[in-house]
């Protein structure tokens, strides 16, 4: 088929699950391949922290074989599909994979892309690949396999994958401190990233968003929640609360979650439950940590925002009132001047279709886009258009 | 691995071009294409500045020694300390004849009626370290261990050590071997660490162990007398062979070191035509010409058949 649509210049759009098909350009008329049918796990070894599936495996599918070993996927991919109107826990691992959308443990375990040991897929030339495999190190070759991840189906449709997985920790435990403005909030968080305690999630919920929450405690405060997750042995997480707390002494008294109100609070956050689908647009912004509470400072002088730091502060979710621009122009100019790049996560198609929904790219690294996409899509049949426009 | 920790280069390109790509930030806009520049071996471009994640040192770490009566023991050990959940920092294996030559000259205090020797080493504060290194023993003693030896102070953890972080100029220092870096699945561990030291008998060579057994990165050192050439060539083909065999099984060529010029005949054993051109249309969006470092990495009789530059206009949507 995709040979097919090659030889006819005909578009194929690539579906999983379909749980994203509302974010990124949208993709005129054209045919669709879906990874659907490909399920199921082909390889799990547990004491080698390893597992293959196919494509179109369901990410809840993956995560229950794990759990059942008491293992995980470290970098607890985020679904964004609750907050741009899909259902939730409906991605597919390939999607995880081809999106890199990573979540709060990110700045801990790293990303999904740092997980992902191997691919098998098919280029826009119809022709069957893989790269990398399923051992832990490899640099046999380029690493095309993390090189796909985040193509949003531009380059190949991957038809397997192998990734690395890890145990659950023993226990977790939440720090939580209320009622920080934002900049202080973010300082905090770095200041703890800091610390020898191995922090494995650094957010910050302005007020709105945190009564969003659905922790009885937390979202009837009418403050905002900045939090911090330790996961290890149960003693060693003792432990390092103690020094943490310490630590951040100055920045007033801590509340803390037990392990079972940690679990529901991070899955929340993981659903993106604080930024319902709604008619708002969301926008997710990479930034340096440090200037994260300047750069939402300078986009709140354009236009209302409220935001959900996450890597603490590396990752800002920002929701503004919908406009037919999406205020595309003054959130950039502000993500330039403070360093970062933000990607339109939620908007009407209408205005996906005329801004530019990806961080518009340097004429340099334009070319080599262009050239990376003719390499593996020389007819441009691929998802055309997804992540920027004539590619 | 070194990749999950770079965040951005500056680079210059064959064109003369300089470039940035990614900067201080935990995800990259538009593609990856620093997961294409990391470990490229200097195809595609030349890196002047990088920019990297760091982390804060761990308050301690410290080792625990741990001998076996067989290759076959130790590699069950690693498999089960993985499978616990513990996730040392290092774990690392040295067969035999590694270890004699290694205690010969770093005078560790190694035993030497093992087959078969685990350094695991551990970190966390000084309670953490505690605790983990007593599961490990635990774990350890369902494979008979005929040694264990935690290390208690930092003198102690740096003995430890000091045999094997000398291994490598040890061997050398009673003959010069050829070392290869091909990477396993834990599980066939046994089975491959067999295998290799039949190849080498088979070539009239001896061979001594000493790797990253946490990831299966294994480094056997082929020992021969480059002086003899006909004993050169038969350390070649017995390390082919072995790298032949680390695929067989499901594992690659290099975990560490790269293809480079030595290893460049034996990607075909990996990877079909195919995965071969994808790779090579990676190179050529960088450099069009060949002209970086054209002769690494890729089967000379593969580039010469390699397609032209892609032409980077196509219909648009």
């Amino acid at each position: 088929m995709v040979a097919g649509c090659a030889e006819k210049g005909i578009p194929i759009e690539i579906v999983g699950s379909g749980s994203k098909r509302a974010v990124g350009r949208p993709i005129g008329n054209a045919m669709t391949i879906t990874t659907a049918s490909l399920r199921g796990v082909t390889l799990y070894e547990p004491s080698e922290l390893v597992m293959s599936a196919r494509a179109g495996t369901p990410l809840t599918a993956i995560e229950a074989e794990l759990a059942a070993r008491g293992q995980m996927l470290a970098f607890e991919p985020i679904d964004i599909g609750p907050a741009t109107g899909a259902a939730h826990g409906t991605q597919t691992i390939g999607a995880v994979f081809a999106t890199n959308l990573s979540g709060a443990r990110r700045i801990h375990s790293g990303a999904a892309r740092d997980h992902l040991l191997g691919v098998k897929g098919v280029n826009g030339r119809a022709e069957l690949f893989q790269s990398g495999g399923r051992v832990m190190k490899n640099v046999t070759g380029y690493d095309v396999a993390r090189g796909l991840s985040g193509s949003w189906g531009t380059l190949a449709v991957l038809t397997e994958v192998t990734f690395k997985v890890v145990p659950w920790p023993e226990t977790a435990a939440t720090v939580v401190y209320l009622n920080l403005p934002d900049n202080l909030a973010v300082e905090l968080l770095c200041a703890a990233m800091a610390q020898p305690v191995e922090v494995s999630g650094a957010v910050h919920l302005q007020a709105p968003l945190a009564a969003r929450l659905s922790h009885p405690g937390l979202k009837t405060m009418g403050k905002s929640v900045t939090a911090l997750r330790l996961e290890n042995f149960s003693g060693a997480v003792t432990a390092r609360k103690q020094k943490l707390k310490e630590a951040l002494r100055v920045y007033g008294k801590a509340l803390e979650l037990d392990h079972r109100e940690t679990l529901e609070f991070w899955s929340e956050l993981r659903r993106l439950s604080v930024l319902p689908h709604r008619q708002t647009l969301l926008w997710r912004i990479s930034t340096k940590p440090t200037m994260a509470a300047k750069l939402v400072q300078a986009i709140k002088r354009y236009m209302p925002a409220e935001a959900f730091y996450d890597w603490a502060g590396g990752l800002v979710w920002l929701e503004v009132p919908a406009t037919a621009d999406a205020g595309t122009a003054e959130i950039r100019r502000a993500a330039a001047i403070h360093g970062g790049h933000a990607t339109l996560i939620r908007a009407e198609r209408s205005v996906r279709a005329s801004v530019e929904v990806f961080q518009p790219l340097s004429p340099a690294i334009e070319r080599l886009t262009r050239g990376l996409k003719a390499a593996f899509d020389p007819a441009g049949i691929l998802n055309p258009g997804r992540m920027y426009a004539n590619l | 691995m070194t990749t999950n920790n770079v965040l951005g280069v500056r680079m210059v390109l064959i064109d003369g071009e300089i470039v940035d790509i990614g900067g201080p930030y935990l995800d990259a806009e538009g593609y990856d294409f620093l997961a294409l520049i990391v470990g490229s071996e200097g195809q595609s471009g030349i890196i002047t500045e990088a920019t990297v994640r760091i982390l804060p040192k761990s308050e301690s770490a410290r080792p625990i020694l741990l001998g076996f009566g067989s290759s076959a023991a130790a590699s069950s050990c690693v498999a089960a300390i993985i499978a616990s959940g513990i996730i040392p920092v290092a774990i690392e294996f040295m067969d035999k004849p590694a270890i004699a030559v290694a205690e010969a000259y770093a005078k560790a205090g190694y035993p030497l009626d093992v087959e078969a020797l685990l350094i695991v080493e551990v970190e966390g504060s000084p309670e953490e370290v505690n605790r983990l290194l007593a599961d490990i023993v635990e774990i350890s003693k369902g494979f008979q261990p005929k040694v264990i030896e935690a290390s208690t102070s930092p003198e102690h953890s740096a003995r430890i050590w000091k045999g094997r972080k000398a291994a490598f100029g040890a061997i050398g220092r009673i003959s010069d071997y050829y070392c290869m870096d091909g990477t396993i699945p834990l599980s066939k561990m046994q089975e491959v660490l067999a295998k290799i030291s039949q190849i080498c008998a088979g070539h009239g060579l001896k061979v001594a162990n000493v790797f990253h057994a946490g990831d299966g990165n294994l480094h056997p050192l082929i020992l021969y007398n480059a002086n003899n050439e006909d004993e050169a060539r038969r350390a070649e083909l017995a390390g082919a062979e072995i790298l032949k065999l680390c695929v067989s099984v499901g594992g690659c060529l290099t975990g560490e070191h790269g293809v480079g010029i030595e290893k460049r005949d034996l990607m075909g054993v990996q990877f079909t035509p195919a995965d071969l051109a994808v790779q090579m249309r990676i190179k050529s969006v960088f450099d069009p010409q060949w002209l970086l470092n054209a002769g690494k990495v890729f089967p000379l009789e593969a580039v010469e058949m390699k397609e032209a530059p892609p032409e980077s206009t196509h219909r648009a949507a």
